[in-house]
């Protein structure tokens, strides 16, 4: 997983509230068993219509946001199906993190699997990011996650975050190892499990 | 301190604390399908790590295959989907995975296969590379969705970092009126809190309507509460349960039955147990709804108009349905009827909307497809005979798979054509890019091919005014 310690890029709008994963990742690019090549499908037919033409009334066919970094989000973003797809697409088109007052449980889980950080902010502080992020001249944005900070070009802001969290995208650890270092503990629970709820153990 | 029914399942089924909000939560059951799992089985070789317990896992084909008959793979002609079928059988053989391949008796959508071979029991941790996986709150379970990346972490060590959500408590009382069903009533509630109303919630639908539900009815609730963000959905266990249980190939037998019933006996929210949220909806306030928008909180009765739009999300969703605000919803012509996946697809909403359809004909123009849950639910049908009235009234009788609900197969829906269907989603190019999708009981789906237009099912139960 890669670490997200401190990013700078652009912040494009996306108000529209349920952007749900079949838009992130339509179902065309889900046939196949690698994780590659993703960053065509992401908002695939947002971004390009029937004959493939780039259309130009989507946000992120517009300069400077054709090459953001981040997203500012409406509400429940992610919704949806639980396809990971979504999330190694947007990371695969170079973005970094999501911003939305709500983002969508499955989606917000793969996120941080994948060190793409989803961070929901209170209603009106994703207000202030929305407008900043509209307007070109102050659309570029810091997130330094060690201090907690987003800076724009005309905000700065701190935001909470669970601090287990926290330290597994500054640092990029593999989730399953630091489980796997648990394994007496996982036995442990099996053991006593067996005992009390034996149906569970029994073949059928 | 009394506990509510979901804060016992996580209880049980905790392994460590890591911190105020997350758990290490272990998983008695792990469901996959084709299309999010490869990724998993290759992080899980990449890392040559072994699977923790395969018996606690179960593989089933169901999202990309085809609903008409082939003899064998070499008749996929989408490689992409064939290639993901192909690997999931090779990666259950290297690991001694139980898998219900296409050409089994038992396939069909996982979350059909799965309760109605006995698999999902009271009180189990669930988890499937699905969001709706919800469905198996039904049993007193706790279910939910996970993404690749989470398959990958239960494969490998039968646990998942776990994020507790707070308890919801959605109270529905009151017999249901006629023509009214499971579907109405959760979307009803997904039309009450909204999309993301329950978002970060763990919901409990208790009361009189939900006790009076059979134990499919309750799947259908609890499957659709995803779409109002609930990561869980969960039932108190009762008799029906039990019995529906009993006998199932895989649920627990003799002795093993009659201690695990003791034990579920105890899976219900203590009296005084406090939930974070509660929601009431009176059973006779719903009607049979249809939704009008892209998104499956923008619904409204059948009888009523298409609303006037209240911000740019509702106009964005009227341009996309290509509906005008004002007109009225039984007016709307339809193009495609579907009647299938994991929501509504099981024998007794195709006994209803079959009920509709005796004695009637599917209008001029419509195309109408039936795909039933699994081939053990399609096989039941023709043992009842339900085919012949599909086949009769002019639906397709398809084999079973996600099919039409997600359209990853050869069902796909044009551009621009209208469906009303028996599904969960009716995102933006969910049953094909710009189609159109109309969601509703399958009963209602049956009424609307029946007239062509969206329909009120009530037009067929009632004596005609
Ligand atoms: S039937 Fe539809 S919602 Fe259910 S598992 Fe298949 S694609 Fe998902």
């Amino acid at each position: 997983m890669i670490p997200f310690t401190r990013v700078t890029g652009v912040a494009a709008p996306l108000p529209t509230p349920n952007i749900d994963t079949d838009v992130i990742m339509p179902k065309q690019f889900l046939k196949r068993i690698d994780r590659e090549g993703l960053a065509i499908g992401a908002f695939h037919d947002l971004r390009f219509d029937q004959s493939g033409q780039t259309r130009p009334d989507f946000v992120l066919n517009t300069a400077p946001y054709d090459k953001a970094t981040f997203l500012v989000c409406g509400d429940n973003f992610g919704c949806g199906s639980s396809r990971e797809y979504a999330v190694w697409g947007l990371l695969q088109l170079g973005i970094r993190a999501i911003i939305a007052p709500s983002i969508s449980g499955i989606f917000f889980g793969n996120c941080e699997k994948n060190g793409l950080l989803a961070l929901t902010l209170p209603k009106e502080e994703v207000d202030q990011l929305m407008a900043d992020a509209t307007d070109p001249e102050t659309c570029q944005m810091t997130i330094d996650l060690d201090t907690q900070t987003i800076m724009t070009g005309a905000t700065k802001l701190t935001f909470d975050i669970n601090p287990t969290r926290k330290q597994l995208l500054l640092s990029g650890a593999d989730h399953i190892q630091s489980t796997l270092d648990q394994s007496a503990a996982i036995a442990e629970f099996e053991a006593r499990q067996v005992v009390r709820r034996p149906w569970l153990w029994a073949r059928h | 301190m009394p506990l509510t029914l979901y804060e016992k399942l996580v209880n049980q089924h905790t392994v460590a604390r890591i911190d105020d909000e997350h758990v290490l939560l272990y998983v008695d059951f792990h469901i996959m399908n084709e299309y999010t799992s490869p990724q998993a089985f290759a992080g899980l070789h990449a890392a040559d790590r072994a699977v923790w317990r395969p018996e606690a896992h179960l593989a089933v084909v169901d999202h990309v295959n085809p609903t008409r008959p082939i003899a064998d793979l070499s008749e996929i002609e989408d490689e992409g989907g064939r290639l993901q079928i192909e690997t999931l059988s090779e990666n259950c053989e290297r690991h001694g995975i139980t898998l219900f391949d296409l050409f089994d008796p038992r396939q069909g959508i996982e979350h059909v296969v799965v309760p109605e071979n006995g698999f999902a029991w009271p009180g189990m941790v669930i988890a499937c590379g699905d969001s709706h996986t919800t469905t198996y709150g039904a049993f007193g379970a706790l279910a939910f969705g996970i993404g690749t990346s989470e398959i990958e972490h239960v494969l490998a060590t039968q646990t998942l970092a776990y994020k507790v959500l707070k308890p919801m408590q959605v109270r529905v009382d009151g017999p249901l009126p006629l023509g009214v069903s499971a579907k109405d009533i959760v979307m009803s509630f997904v039309e009450k809190v909204g999309a993301a109303g329950a978002s970060g919630y763990a919901v409990e639908f208790t009361g009189t309507t939900i006790n009076a539900l059979s134990v499919e009815a309750r799947m259908t609730l609890c499957n659709m509460a995803v779409e109002a963000g609930a990561r869980a959905a969960v039932i108190a266990p009762d008799q029906k349960v039990y019995d529906y249980l009993s006998g199932l190939p895989h649920a627990p037998a003799g002795d093993d039955f009659r201690l695990a019933k003791a034990d579920w006996k105890m899976l219900q929210s203590d009296l005084g147990a406090c939930f974070a949220r509660r929601v009431s909806i009176a059973a006779s306030s719903i009607a049979p709804l249809v939704t009008w928008g892209t998104s499956p909180d923008q619904c409204q009765p059948i009888t009523s108009s298409v609303p006037v739009p209240q911000n740019q999300a509702d106009q964005r969703a009227l341009d996309y349905m290509g509906l005008k605000a004002g007109q009225s919803l039984s007016a709307i012509d339809i193009d495609r009827a579907f009647i299938g996946s994991c929501t509504n697809a099981r024998i007794e909403d195709l006994r209803k909307a079959a009920y509709i359809l005796g004695g009637q004909k599917v209008a001029d123009g419509v195309t109408a497809i039936v795909v039933p849950g699994s081939k053990q639910v399609r096989k039941a049908a023709e043992d009842e005979g339900l085919d012949q009235i599909f086949k009769n009234a002019g639906f397709e009788w398809r084999g079973s798979g996600c099919s039409m609900c997600l359209a990853m197969n050869d069902d796909v829906a044009a551009d621009g054509e209208r469906c009303a269907s028996s599904t969960n989603r009716n995102f933006e190019g969910r049953q094909g890019r710009g189609a159109r999708t109309h969601l509703m009981s399958p009963e209602m789906v049956a009424a609307a091919a029946v007239r062509g237009t969206l329909t009120d099912v009530r037009d067929f139960l009632e004596p005609r005014k």
